[in-house]
């Protein structure tokens, strides 16, 4: 499969790259990793008459702690998620994510900026970000701008970045206390998109009762979907065993899952149900190590 | 529109006008007439096309041709020199790990940069390891006694039996 033919420019500059999709206008698409863009190209569910590829401006590419939180360049890879020591050693929910995405080939190319801006809710980072309450960097010409994440998703492949804009960094509250957070989705293959999937983030006072909690939920709503009642009834709460049932039935109730042919509706809100229950307890069980 | 771009694939510098749209497993398989490496699904599914890039290994048919230019490029035919095979390639083949041998250039591409990342890897490193690509002859087994075999010979270890396994 070949893509309508485009015109292909990769500078080295932020500013450059800003330019070039003023100049070019509504037609001009960034390309990062490529790994959701090109195969949609060559399907010709994309046809942009320019790209503009990324990949040449340097320092958008790094994970650090910095003023409180864990930022991510929006050019880094799966691949170096992964391998991350901060990553390793306080955010765990990243590696249940990046070992679930795809293989590793395509995590040797494919970037969180890239994960967020293609605006799916059948990627897996959308709700990784949401349990963790991100914010999103955006710059365009005027500079940069701060978008959080419950903003950030806005339909079907439309997010909060303009055009003209590029994703430029995600920024993390960074894991303080007794902090805890897990990822998992139910996926029929190695590789697939999620049937169902649920992010969660747990934050406990030494008594163990839960002063923040994040639930983010993959493919089972239009856009991907805070878990909003099941967050309300973890806060506060002392974390019992009818609390997180409770919480993981709201999730089941909350999100609007449609059938097709990962499983029928039912079968959806019932995964949900369960993986909710399962990684609020791995969030915890985190949280007090 | 087209480009002037060169790819350096083993070694050997190819130069070529290509148009931006054209994939980097065509450019390879048709341009620089190396044809080791396949095309299986053109979707980024099966890794057939996986070629490293700068050392990572890649799905060929999911990056544009421009986007290589000045890059390191490895397919299979760089594997063996003059002294002989490479170890992946003595590992499938004293394993028995090919039938057809479509995806042997895929995955011993991608085994490569696995061993490379991680010398000594435990069967399900490897399992994981070689996700991304498909093989539909042979049910696996023997991939990963090939891999673990290389792991072996490439470390100086002993060597594993190469003896067919019934599972
Ligand atoms: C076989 C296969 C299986 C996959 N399985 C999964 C999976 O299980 N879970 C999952 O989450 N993903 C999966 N993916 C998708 C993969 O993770 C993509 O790489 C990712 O969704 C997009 O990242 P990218 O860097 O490749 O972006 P690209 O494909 O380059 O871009 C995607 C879109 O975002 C825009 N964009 C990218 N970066 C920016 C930026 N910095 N600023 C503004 N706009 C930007 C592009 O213009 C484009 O519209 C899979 C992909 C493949 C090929
Ligand atoms: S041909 Fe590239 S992944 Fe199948
Ligand atoms: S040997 Fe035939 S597909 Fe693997």
């Amino acid at each position: 499969m070949i893509a309508e033919n485009f015109n292909y420019d990769a500078p080295t500059s932020l500013d450059e790259a800003i330019a070039l999709l003023h100049e070019y206008g509504d037609d001009a698409k960034i390309l990062a990793g490529g790994h959701s863009l090109i195969p949609m190209m060559k399907l010709r569910f994309a046809s942009p008459t320019h790209l503009i590829d990324i990949n040449n401006i340097p320092g958008l590419s790094y994970v650090k702690e910095e003023d409180g939180y864990l930022k991510i360049g929006a050019m880094t890879k799966e691949v170096e998620v992964e391998e991350s020591e901060i990553i390793h050693a306080k955010y765990q929910i990243f590696m249940d994510a990046t070992k679930l995405i795809a293989d590793p080939q395509v995590r040797n190319f494919g970037t969180l900026g890239g994960n967020l801006a293609h605006g799916d809710a059948a990627n897996d980072h959308p709700a990784v970000m949401i349990a963790l309450g991100a914010d999103v960097e955006i710059t365009g010409k005027d500079g940069k701008r701060t978008v959080g994440i419950d903003d950030f998703f806005q339909g079907f492949y439309t997010t909060a970045v303009e055009h003209g804009e590029v994703l430029t960094e995600i920024r993390i509250p960074a894991a303080s206390g007794n902090y805890g957070s897990a990822y998992h989705k139910a996926e029929r293959k190695v590789g697939d998109y999620a049937t169902a999937g649920v992010a969660a983030m747990i934050q406990m006072d030494d008594q163990g009762r839960c002063t923040k909690a994040g639930i983010g939920l993959t493919n089972v709503s239009p856009l991907p979907l805070r878990a909003s009642r099941s967050e309300e009834v973890l806060i506060g709460s002392d974390l019992s065993e009818a609390v997180i049932a409770q919480a993981a039935q709201y999730a089941s109730e909350d999100c609007s899952p449609s059938e097709d042919l990962r499983g029928n509706v039912e079968y959806k809100r019932h995964l949900v149900s369960v993986i909710t229950k399962r990684m609020i307890n791995k969030a915890i069980s985190r949280a007090k190590k | 529109m087209t480009k002037k771009i060169t790819l350096k694939i083993n070694g050997a510098e190819h130069t070529m006008e290509v148009e931006p749209r054209m994939l980097l497993i065509h450019a390879i398989r048709e341009n620089a007439s190396l044809t080791g490496s396949h095309i299986g699904c053109d979707t980024s599914s099966c890794g057939a096309c996986t070629v490293l890039i700068d050392g990572k290994s890649a799905k060929s048919c999911t990056i544009l041709a421009v986007q290589a230019q000045g890059k390191e490029i490895a397919t299979v035919e760089g594997l063996a020199t003059a002294e002989g095979l490479h170890p992946i390639q003595e590992g499938f083949h004293l394993n028995h790990a090919l039938h057809c041998g479509f995806c042997t250039p895929g995955l011993m591409m991608r085994a490569v940069e696995l061993l490379e990342k991680n010398p000594n890897p435990t069967e399900d490193e490897i399992r994981w390891g070689i996700s991304g690509n498909l093989c539909r002859c042979t049910g696996y087994n023997n991939i990963v006694s090939a891999i673990q075999w290389t792991s072996a010979k490439m470390q100086g270890k002993e060597l594993p039996s190469t003896e067919p396994k019934f599972v």
